[in-house]
């Protein structure tokens, strides 16, 4: 079943031509066992676009394979700082090279706007892969002191080995290219499972990979449901640690099969219901454009989105009014079309699920001052949907939607808005807006979130870390962090002068 | 307007052309010196005029520094994000990568280093420091440092501003390219000095720094004089930092005249008479071939040149035999011919100081074993490799950097007399243990005074690994992440969030 297909972009003219196969050991292969295949949708016409060959646990077994064999052969400790920053960054002109083509392929998979994909997607993945490629020949351990008569103590900073990776629909490429960089900087190869909801670029991109000059085996890409490729993966016996992007609920499932297993290392990104506090001293603008930002950017599609947000009375009214009439400039569309600001939800199960979140606020009372209608036409769109006065206990203040809804309460003081913003499981993001230093200080040290965002929301760096606290993920990505969730300490004891006489002389 | 020297090349190992600037590099263009008087470039194997440079001056080190202020205001330093410098440190080393041959033939007609050698081992090597550092420009992190919740309390490393680099003849592009790197991925300008004797490549380069996009101003090449455009720039009072490899004597007055001037932050890089020390229980034909690798590479202008050659009473005779055998193994001439490993000297002034140590040598009594002479032409830069025995440590060819293709071999008897011995100089740059022993190794490493220690092997030197003096061979630390301390000044921030004060 493996080949290639080709898959017209009708609003362009053209086709794209895709490997449909599993990539593993540099090569498209069909499955060793099963003829299942995976169909990837346009979410903007509700159209299969192409189907992919979906991996089986035994295909699981078959890249594991061929990773393991390139971290002893070819990758891990046979191959040189430099070399693999020489191969990272050959990777990252590619990708540059061709970021027209990917980000048309993820606009027909994914749906967000063709511009949006090149320019930040895109933009940042290159951007990412150099940043990692100039760690690669960095990665230092330390010598220690003990005593310099008798002993050289000394770590090694080693690739922790074969690692799974599994990736979410929301940004593909991106996603592929946070987990890929850090991981192969270090030394550790790869078994990657893209969504099986949008696995189409990660397999454009494994064209990439053999062009850059990777050896086989270094990177392989099977594309598989998550209860059969994510799960072999979470509980193979030979994949040295997984790294997982995607809901809690799949979360707490791979940790489990993690510590059923062989007690692999687990680094999780999970969901978040972040909140965004407006002071009163705010610049109301600018709080709004940044609100906006936070809820509609990638149509909500967005772990980090600011779902929450709480107003302190004394500019209550007046933020409402400016954030309504700033989000209603929201186009939300085809993402071919060049005035689109945000692309349809990604499927159909996420499109019921947001739904089913905005009917609930509705029957649970709270009100809807935009949005909340739906379109009836085709293609999964929701517009932004604004509730206020809305309660904790709501389920739309309490869960993760991933659409463009957003619930906005209120607060008098500074104590209240900490409380409301902590009042949560997760801790991924959180943003606050003020002018008063000293309070943009207090609130940023009491905001229990992996990322606090001070009059800003939503931008993050390649060069600074990126994770939750609480039930929102274990571990760290970007920066020079993510490499110590692919490395290994070893600390080696060099015995210089030191004799020793048994029985112990006490 | 300054020329543009054109030249073909008909050699060997290289066929094709050669293109460089010749005027001074500074705020992005190319320019007269402000007397409108040029240096005579030389080719150190024919003694013959390769062409002329601009010659800079005090008043052009003026303008070049201007023109770094400038920049470092508006165009680079905190203004540049340090993913953009990378980029554009990248975009140098790919430029450089394309024109490698080229690079390689004008370095080595400058420099006299065999072209084999420049090509494949000075160019690249060259090309992957710009690349190391491109790597750190974006990861040049401060700390946030646990006071009390009451405070924010952190470290900025910002670039110290414009940096004058001098820069000296026996490597020039690595020279140029490892002083560069560091200090531009850091946000600093500069304004470098090449030698008089070997401007050539920095030249080159300063066309592709052009076509690389940087802004003008960010990178400033003057060439110039010792004592006109080096002492000018080392007393400046509007640069921040120097940074100088060189000879102990002239890093001695760089030092002086940044303290007497406004006390510009310096690091020196200076000479060195590295002990070189083989145990009985080396693998001797392994430690001949490092050995003379040591001493032999580059003509032996290296600063940390394997010198003295202490062997142990055990394995003296063979090793006096392999090593005078090994020596004379090599073939000197041309650096363009096809087999060429050793070319010349860098100038007659060089070669003819190297000569009188070799008498000085016989002076003093010692014996010389093998050379001791020019080889080829009796006016010519050439000498042959030369190997002394029967010397006492307070001879001059002992305690003084020769700078040519001149050893000492000494015979010692045990460890703690050899470390003695090895540490008993004012320099203190590198030196090597040779010996099968791990805990000897590791004993008599930890105990040599020298920036650099090598074990079972010579004159291994990577992008990442630090590589500097102790004692007079030098201040501060060159290449890996410890060359970036030079080039950042810590600010520390103190936020008082809730404290008050009555």
């Amino acid at each position: 079943m493996a080949h290639t297909v080709k898959i017209p972009v009708p609003a362009l003219n053209k086709e794209i031509s895709v490997s449909t196969g599993l990539f593993i050991n540099n090569e498209f292969v069909p499955s060793v066992d099963s003829s299942e295949v995976i169909q990837c949708f346009n979410p903007a016409t509700e159209e299969v676009i192409a189907s992919v060959v979906a991996g089986s646990a035994k295909d699981i077994d078959v890249a594991v394979a061929a990773a393991r064999t390139a971290f002893k052969t070819t990758w891990g400790k046979n191959v040189t700082g430099w070399e693999r920053s020489r191969l990272m960054n050959k990777l990252a002109d590619l990708i540059e090279r061709d970021a027209q083509e990917l980000a048309e392929l993820e606009t027909l998979n994914n749906g967000k706007p063709v511009a949006v994909a090149r320019d930040f997607d895109i933009g940042d993945s290159i951007q990412c892969l150099r940043y990692y490629a100039g760690w690669a020949d960095k990665i230092t351990g330390q010598t220690i002191e003990v005593d310099n008569k008798s002993k050289m103590a000394f770590t090694r900073h080693e690739p922790i080995g074969v690692c799974g990776q599994i990736i979410p629909w929301n940004y593909p490429i991106n996603m592929w290219s946070w987990k890929v960089a850090p991981a192969l900087a270090v030394g550790c190869t790869i078994v990657m499972k893209p969504s099986e909801i949008t696995p189409l670029t990660a397999l454009k991109l494994s064209e990439l990979v053999v062009e850059a000059g990777f050896p086989p085996g270094v990177i392989n890409t099977v594309p598989s449901l998550g209860p059969v490729g994510g799960a072999a993966l979470s509980a193979h016996p030979d994949v040295d640690k997984v790294a997982f992007t995607g809901s809690t609920i799949t979360g707490r499932k791979i940790m489990e099969a993690a510590a059923k297993s062989n007690l692999k290392k687990v680094s999780l990104e999970l969901g978040g219901k972040s909140p965004q506090l407006i002071f009163e001293s705010a610049d109301l603008k600018q709080a709004a454009a940044w609100s906006a930002l936070g809820i509609c950017y990638n149509t909500g599609q967005d772990c980090t989105a600011g779902s929450r947000i709480y107003v302190q009375d004394s500019v209550y009214d007046k933020f409402i009014d400016i954030l309504v009439s700033t989000v209603k400039e929201t186009v939300i569309g085809d993402g071919f079309d060049k005035s689109t600001g945000g692309g349809p939800l990604v499927s159909k199960a996420q499109f019921d699920r947001v739904w089913g979140y905005i009917d609930a606020g509705k029957a649970e009372g709270a009100k809807v001052v935009l949005g909340g209608e739906r379109r009836n036409t085709k293609g999964y769109f929701v517009d932004p949907t604004i509730f206020t006065d809305v309660n904790s206990d709501m389920k739309i203040v309490k869960e993760e939607i991933f659409g463009p809804v957003l619930s906005i309460g209120r607060f008098k003081t500074e104590e209240e808005a900490v409380a409301l913003a902590n009042n949560t499981t997760y801790g991924l993001g959180a943003g606050l807006h003020s002018t008063d230093a000293s309070q943009c200080m207090r609130v940023s040290g009491l905001l229990e979130a992996g990322t606090v965002w001070v009059n800003q929301y939503n931008v993050l760096s390649n060069n600074v870390p990126f994770g939750g606290k609480k039930q929102s993920g274990i571990g760290r990505e970007l920066g020079s962090y993510a490499l110590e969730e692919y490395t290994s300490i070893k600390a080696v004891h060099w015995n210089i002068g030191e004799k020793l006489q048994w029985p112990l002389s006490l | 307007m300054p020329a543009t020297f054109s030249y073909q090349l008909d050699t060997p190992l290289y066929k094709g052309g050669a293109t460089v600037q010749t005027g001074l590099f500074i705020d992005g263009t190319f320019v007269d010196g402000s007397n409108l008087t040029t240096i005579d470039v030389i080719n150190p194997s024919t003694g013959k005029l390769i062409t002329q440079v601009s010659e800079g001056t005090a008043k052009d080190v003026d303008r070049a520094v201007e023109a770094a202020r400038k920049a470092f205001k508006n165009s680079w330093g905190l203004k540049v994000p340090g993913s953009a410098r990378g980029q554009l440190l990248y975009k140098l080393a790919t430029l450089m990568e394309d024109s490698l041959d080229e690079i390689a033939a004008i370095e080595s007609l400058d420099n006299g280093t065999a072209f084999g050698i420049v090509k494949g081992w000075v160019v690249p090597f060259s090309i992957g420091l710009l690349r190391y550092y491109a790597g750190w420009a974006d990861k040049i992190s401060g700390q946030v440092i646990e006071t009390d919740e009451g405070r924010l309390t952190y470290t900025r490393h910002e670039p110290i501003g414009v940096v004058g680099q001098i820069i000296p003849w026996n490597a020039p592009l690595l020279m140029f390219a490892m002083k560069i790197a560091p200090a531009l991925a850091a946000g600093n300008t500069v304004v470098i000095k090449p030698s008089e004797l070997t401007p050539l490549s920095a030249l080159r380069v300063c066309s592709l720094v052009q076509e690389a996009g940087f802004p003008p101003g960010v990178l400033n090449v003057v060439v110039g004089y010792g004592n006109t455009v080096g002492s000018a720039i080392s007393s400046h009072m509007n640069i921040d930092k120097i940074a100088f490899t060189g000879s102990t004597l002239t890093g001695r007055k760089v030092m002086e005249a940044a303290s007497k001037s406004n006390l510009k932050n310096i690091t020196l890089e200076l000479g060195g008479k590295s002990p070189n020390i083989i145990f009985n229980d080396a693998d001797i034909d392994q430690a001949v071939n490092w050995a003379c690798h040591g001493i032999f590479f580059a003509q032996g202008q290296i600063c940390f040149a394997g010198s003295r050659i202490y062997v142990q009473s055990g394995v003296y005779d063979e090793f006096l035999a392999k090593f005078t055998t090994r020596s004379r193994a090599h073939k000197i001439g041309d650096p363009f011919g096809a087999d060429s490993y050793q070319g010349p000297q860098i100038s007659s002034a060089q070669t003819d100081r190297i000569m009188d140590y070799i008498k000085t040598g016989l002076d003093q009594g010692a014996k010389v074993h093998l050379g001791g002479e020019r080889h080829g032409e009796k006016d010519g830069n050439f000498i042959t490799p030369t190997i002394f025995t029967n010397t006492t440590p307070d001879m001059k060819i002992v305690q003084e950097e020769i700078f040519g293709p001149v050893s000492v071999i000494i015979k010692f008897e045990d460890q703690e007399d050899v470390i003695r011995q090895a540490n008993d100089t004012i320099y203190g740059l590198a030196a090597a243990v040779f010996t099968q022993n791990i805990t000897q190794a590791f004993e008599v490493g930890h105990a040599l005074k020298a920036g650099t220690v090598w074990v079972n092997c010579y004159n291994e030197v990577s992008a990442a690994v630090p590589f500097g003096g102790f004692k007079q061979s030098g201040i501060g630390r060159e290449y890996g992440s410890y060359a970036l301390e030079h080039y950042v000044n810590v600010k520390a921030m103190h936020i008082n969030i809730g404290h008050r004060i009555a």
